[in-house]
């Protein structure tokens, strides 16, 4: 995270968006200091773009308010927009412009003189690894490049705010490593970043701070370990062999608090202190003659958040829905 | 820099891209040169003897009195490729990003309308050149032919108004698409290919009214006779009334647009 100045750079109350008598999004609260990455965190419909939607005055709220870099998304939309540098879902680019001339148009739309933009484009195309091809229409680029390319197209006016809707949505391991250094390469220069995505690890990685939103409520906010902490405390996951469990849970149970058996050989122990109880489980273990086949320290995850406050996963819905396209507002 | 000359220099922009996109994408010029030049060539081919008919206006060729029904058709057709390409801006997204921008967003109408505009000239331009290649006279000279270009370069600012409008307000490339029939219905119902004179009723009438008609005959007298005023004011009406609707339209389906996003 960059130095963070206090001060908030998007402020959010009771924001609310109805489509007919569809509520997409019921009153949110959020606050995002300067400086910081927050991650949106939530699966396909539960209101995450129709909030960076209201955020970036692409759509008016029908009810709350909201601010951005200090000016009100709806009183104030075109200086919101002139603070802020939005990368949306799916890359909006125009598959028959060159790089180049995306990113010289951009300058132009932001109010940079021709010169000034012409050396822009240059230094951002250089920044996200695009030189090569910047003469080539954008259609000729892997779904990587076309990510690249739209944040540097954001980043033209050097924006306080950077709004990055679902930024690595479908792109593959590496790519999505490369967009994750940029972000955080950004935020390290001072950029306040409000992220959404889909991905945990991707949350888990970037951001600062993380809002769960499910059904257009925000269900959970706080770091990414304020919200692991909240559910528990890590296990030690050990597996004996079917025959040995019982005996084996004797032996650890002193140690921690014995989780619910899953009947496959495996003993799951609660223990405090992390990776640190693990030596005092070994010589329990050992004292008590029992073979241990395998062992690992589990932490609680994002999901399992996730799980926690919305009752069901959040990764295994993506998985049905990951080419669901744009969001359904749920029912109100 | 002045509000109004960052907002020209945007709207340059977005003209500039406009042309740029039309002409990268054959299915959007291949409506504006090749369909009009095809019906141009076999229209003077087969109909040529048609100027014989009692009540056809004096013409010095065929060639001549439908290079004018030629400009119309390709402007139209630019109108609405027009729309096409802002309705597939609209389907994937890169309005948003002009909506994201800090310009002011009729603007980005505007930029359209620009690149439209450049169509027209160049359709303009590109039908007198056959004209003049193949034996046409252009009777009011120089300045009737930039009559003629002026007329059409304003014309298909007002019908690409009409074409974004309904891309605005439909977002779909296909609905815009489907106007491509009724292009051809409007100037067959108006006096582009045929003197209305000659024309039977309903027909006649319907032409009498149309204010393609107009507009027609306002690009039409410069070529074949002369440049008057009392056609040239019709077609300036007849433009400017369309005009005006179609920034109407435009104006109202964008603020419908920005309101439900």
């Amino acid at each position: 995270m960059a130095d963070s100045t206090g001060k908030p750079a998007i402020v959010v109350e009771g924001l609310e968006r109805s489509f007919g008598d569809v509520l997409a999004v019921q009153g949110i609260d959020l606050r995002v200091d300067e400086g910081e990455i927050y991650g949106f965190l939530g699966p396909n419909g539960a209101g995450k773009t129709t909030t960076v939607r209201m955020l970036t005055t692409l759509l008016l709220p029908t009810g709350g308010r909201a601010s951005v870099a200090g000016f009100d998304v709806a009183g104030e939309a075109r200086q919101v927009r002139a603070s802020i540098g939005v990368a949306l879902q799916e890359a909006a680019l125009d598959p028959l412009m060159t790089g180049r001339e995306l990113i010289r148009l951009q300058a132009t739309l932001q109010g940079l003189p021709t010169d000034a933009g012409r050396k822009r484009a240059d230094e951002l195309l250089e920044r996200v690894g695009l030189t090569y091809a910047a003469e080539r229409r954008v259609g000729g680029y892997s779904g990587g490049m076309k990510r690249r390319l739209d944040l540097a197209a954001a980043l033209v006016h050097e924006p306080r705010v950077l709004f990055l809707d679902e930024p690595t949505t479908g792109l593959d391991p590496v790519s999505r490593k490369t967009i994750w250094e940029e972000v955080q390469a950004l935020n390290d220069d001072g950029t306040t970043v409000f992220l959404t995505t889909q991905y945990l690890e991707e949350a888990d990685q970037l951001a600062d701070n993380v809002g769960i939103i499910d059904r257009g409520r925000i269900v959970a906010e706080g770091t990414p370990e304020e919200l692991k902490g909240e559910i528990g405390n890590p296990h030690i996951e050990l597996t004996v062999g079917e025959g040995a469990v019982p005996e084996a849970e004797r032996a650890v149970a002193a140690l921690g608090e014995l989780r619910p058996r899953k009947g496959d050989g495996r003993v799951l122990l609660e223990v405090e202190n992390g990776a640190a109880d693990i030596p005092r489980v070994v010589r329990a273990l050992d004292e008590a003659g029992i073979g241990v086949e395998s062992l690992e320290l589990v932490r609680p995850t994002l999901d399992d958040v996730f799980v926690e406050k919305t009752g069901h996963h959040l990764e295994a819905e993506d998985g049905q829905e990951s080419d669901a396209g744009d969001e359904e507002p749920a029912p109100a | 820099m002045s509000e109004l000359a960052s907002g020209a220099r945007v709207v340059r922009a977005l003209g500039a891209r406009s042309i740029r996109q039309t002409f990268r994408r054959p299915q959007l010029i291949s409506p504006i040169v090749v369909f009009p030049t095809l019906l141009l060539a076999i229209q003077t081919g087969g109909a040529g003897a048609g100027i014989e008919l009692p009540g056809f206006p004096p013409v010095q060729s065929f060639l001549q009195f439908m290079l004018a029904g030629s400009m119309m058709q390709s402007m139209m057709l630019a109108g609405n490729s027009g729309g096409i390409a802002f309705a597939v801006d609209i389907e994937m997204g890169f309005t948003d990003r002009l909506f994201a921008s800090p310009i002011p967003r009729f603007a980005i109408v505007l930029g359209r309308l620009a690149g439209t505009a450049a169509l027209g000239l160049f359709a303009s331009l590109w039908f007198l050149a056959i004209g003049l290649i193949f034996g046409a006279h252009i009777e009011g000279g120089v300045p009737g032919a930039l009559l003629a270009i002026a007329l059409i370069t304003a014309s298909a600012i007002a019908v690409g108004g009409i074409g974004a409008a309904i891309a605005l307000r439909t977002g779909s490339a296909s609905v815009v698409q489907g106007l491509f029939p009724l292009v051809l219905v409007v100037l067959f119902l108006s006096s582009a290919f045929f003197p209305q004179e000659l024309m039977i009723e309903p027909a006649k009438t319907i032409a009498e009214y149309n204010p393609f008609s107009f507009i027609v005959e306002g690009v039409r007298e410069p070529i074949i006779s002369g440049v008057e005023a009392r056609p040239t004011l019709e077609a300036v009406a007849a433009i400017a009334g369309i005009l005006l609707l179609g920034l109407g339209l435009s104006a109202r389906a964008l603020r419908h647009r920005l309101r439900t996003g």
